[in-house]
């Protein structure tokens, strides 16, 4: 038996390399098929019908929340705009499965988890709008939300920082033996930083309450997974850290809820860290900065959004269990549109932060120099014409 | 006993009892923090088992345990995002850097996760962080152990960034910087933190703190102002020593804290005394003298009777071999020698 301080193995005396890969993928866990129907030998999660219709409401408002936020940007009424679209199931289903003390450090990509928690279709249009209502006072560009109350703390721009930061926080759970995880979202890019590997590997030396969601949308950018690793995805990677993981259909509402419910009892009662992959394809544009049909088919996105979209597949599982109807779903899309709209146009109505918030937060108190920078500007604004006057 | 604070450890041989070196200030304030409060905690390479890198930590995992003092991996990007996450999650985490040229591989946490997140999330998130080491040129140690980060973190907003230079500075200053709710670069000196200093009952107080934003007046003077900051400070009042025996009185100012940079202390030097130096060790360009002579420049040009003087280290990575690395380091006679040409004494 080897004793070396690296590693405690058996000894071999034939040379065998391991293959980069396994002969098979790790498998993919999913409950229901394509078409919304459980698998034979499925054990359904227990998801009753008023959680059920709550979860299909948040996708719902969220779809509906990106289709119309989107254009708005196209049209010129916001700067930008980021989409969830293909990815509702996962958002929703995963925080579905937590508690309202667990901490989530987000990626940009998980607008529903915050839905789910309580953000308000004013809130997130205030911010986007960046107006003096958002709690953000203005700081943020569009789609960067944070809400301390909901404990969705508020979204960093380079990718994975959000990593290590779950580690921590996780650690300071842990430390208050709070019955709560930290939860992580990224992406099948973010994986690849360095932030990424440092935080697996100290999650599991400290262990830290963490949960790790990779949501892997097949795309960075432009970057098609093929081209961002070689290994079997990321869920491999979890062995190499020591780490409990696995594979899940990431479009398959039900199959998500059950994973994460799981992971996090795991992570909370025996303060381990899990790495869940949640496989699904990420239907919008990176963002409204990028056009994808430059770099994948027409069909391909048509097909993702059409018959793999995961909300139909979840609306089906409703209407087998004869929890929805036609009627619901055309008096939900109809008063949803509504919502947002009119939330949009509240927001865009609305002021813009006011000049005495440039210099606050800046440090905890207001220091002498930014006192006077204030003052000068605010001599300024008052010598110059109105367009300079921010109210 | 010593009534108050001596000004120059130069200039007195105290009482062995009350000195104290840098390296045990720093140890005693964070040890004295911790047992005050339970949020603070330490982590980073060899900060534990090994006592620390350079010992500033020594004797702390024994008396507190593994769950506040946390021997981390090899990854500065990693455990300074992890420490900036604790802070979010209200703990109130000293993040060790063996020396401020490995927080190169993690100042993306530094500036963008923790400098601006207060700011970023509109006052919700603070970072009650605290990130120490050494900073600035040891003694042949080459380029990319050398490199002065003062000027680099002092122009960010969000930040707090202050360099002890005596043991009374290194005490009040740290315990500052823990208690302080906005994160804080505390940038030491290795050579330093084996040299004693004087310091009184009142610096060996447990709720000794001084302000930072202040800088302090080592020494007073009527002819020339000199400036600087952690160990170059020593070398400003060995060069203060010489230009008195030419009968120039220098007035040395310890900058202490480079952002906020204390502009009224200087000023008013420099109304009183009409010429500056400014002394650092890090390069040239960019540098904290530069911000020092712009802000002169600008509030108290008309008493100005000289151009100001910078005296700063060679604008190239810095050399390993002895002779070349004292050439490339400011010494006492190059801010001997700028005091002088301030006041037309030689050229």
């Amino acid at each position: 038996m080897l004793d070396f301080p690296g590693a405690k193995a058996a000894f071999t005396s034939r040379m065998e390399f391991i293959s980069p890969n396994a002969a098979e993928a790790v498998p993919c866990f999913r409950i229901l098929d394509d078409l919304g129907r459980a698998l034979d030998g499925s054990d359904i999660p227990e998801v009753d019908s008023s959680l059920a219709v709550k979860m299909y409401h948040t996708m719902v408002r969220l779809q509906t929340f990106d289709s119309i936020f989107y254009e708005a940007q196209r049209q010129g009424r916001i700067s930008f705009y980021l989409t969830n679209i293909g990815e509702e199931a996962l958002n929703v289903a995963s925080a579905a499965a937590l508690t309202k003390d667990d901490v989530v450090f987000p990626q940009y990509r998980e607008h529903g988890v915050l839905m789910w928690r309580g953000f308000t279709l004013d809130e997130f249009a205030n911010q986007c709008f960046s107006n003096e209502a958002g709690h953000g006072k203005g700081r943020q560009m569009p789609i960067h939300y944070g809400s301390e109350k909901l404990n969705y703390f508020t979204i960093s721009s380079p990718i994975a920082t959000q990593l290590p930061h779950a580690v921590g926080a996780a650690y300071g759970l842990k430390m208050d033996r709070k019955n709560a995880c930290a939860v992580t979202y990224f992406g099948d890019g973010g994986s690849s930083e360095g932030d990424f590997h440092a935080a697996c590997n100290f999650a599991a030396v400290l262990e830290a309450p963490v949960l790790f969601v990779c949501r892997n949308n097949g795309y960075a950018i432009s970057t098609p997974a093929c081209e961002q690793y070689k290994g079997d995805g990321i869920v491999v990677r979890g062995r190499g850290y020591g780490m409990t993981s696995i594979r899940v259909d990431g479009n398959d509402a039900l199959a998500v809820f059950k994973a994460v419910s799981a992971a996090r009892k795991l992570a909370v009662e025996q303060s381990k860290p899990v790495l869940i992959e949640a496989m699904t394809y990420r239907v919008g544009h990176h963002s409204t900065s990028d056009d994808s049909t430059k770099y994948r088919s027409g069909e391909e996105i048509a097909h993702w959004r059409s018959v793999r979209d995961p909300v139909l597949r979840f609306r089906r599982w409703l209407e087998s269990n004869a929890w929805w109807s036609v009627e619901d779903e055309k008096e939900l899309r109809g008063a949803a549109r509504k919502e947002v709209i009119s939330a949009m146009n509240q927001a865009e109505k609305k002021n813009k932060p006011p000049l005495s918030e440039l210099f606050t937060d800046v440090y905890d108190t207001l220091p002498r120099n930014l006192l006077e920078q204030e003052a000068t500007l605010r001599d300024t604004v008052s010598k110059n014409p109105p367009s300079l006057a921010p109210h | 006993m010593f009534p108050g604070i001596v000004r120059s450890s130069s200039r007195h041989l105290p009482c062995r009892r009350s000195l104290m070196t840098v390296r045990d200030a720093l140890n005693s304030a964070i040890d004295e923090e911790m047992a005050a409060d339970p949020k603070v905690f330490v982590m980073g390479e060899e900060v534990g088992e090994y006592q620390g890198a350079y010992k500033v930590t020594k004797g702390l995992l024994q008396k507190y345990g593994p769950d506040r003092v946390l021997d981390t991996p090899i990854t500065e990007a990693g455990f300074t995002g992890i420490g900036v996450g604790a802070a979010f999650q209200g703990l109130k985490p000293i993040v060790e850097f063996m020396t401020f040229n490995f927080a190169m591989q993690a100042i993306d946490h530094i500036i963008n996760s923790a400098a601006k997140t207060y700011y970023m999330s509109g006052g919700q998130i603070a970072v009650p962080i605290v990130f120490r080491g050494p900073n600035g040129a040891a003694a042949g140690v080459g380029a990319q152990h050398s490199q002065c980060f003062a000027a680099w973190y002092g122009s960010c907003p969000g930040l707090k960034v202050v360099t002890p230079y005596s043991a009374e500075d290194a005490r009040g200053l740290l315990k500052a910087a823990i208690r302080d709710p906005d994160p804080v670069v505390f940038l030491e000196n290795e050579l330093l933190y084996g040299e004693n200093f004087p310091v009184s009952s009142q610096v060996r107080d447990p709720n000794f703190t001084l302000p930072i934003g202040k800088a302090k007046v080592e020494r007073e003077g009527t002819d020339v102002t000199i400036t600087a900051f952690s160990k170059m400070v020593g070398f400003a009042l060995k060069a203060a020593d010489e230009l008195a025996k030419d009968g120039i009185k220098a007035e040395v100012i310890n900058l202490r804290s480079i952002r906020p940079l204390d502009r009224e202390t200087i000023n008013a030097s420099v109304r009183k005394t009409y010429r500056l130096v400014a002394v650092e060790e890090g390069w040239p360009q960019h540098g904290v003298c530069a911000e020092v002579c712009a802000s002169v420049q600008e509030e108290t040009f008309d008493y100005l009777d000289a151009p100001i003087e910078r005296i700063s280290g060679a604008d190239i990575p810095m050399p390993y071999a002895a002779n070349l690395e004292r050439l490339a380091l400011p010494q006492i006679e190059d801010i001997v020698r700028a005091a002088k040409r301030a006041c037309y004494r030689s050229k």
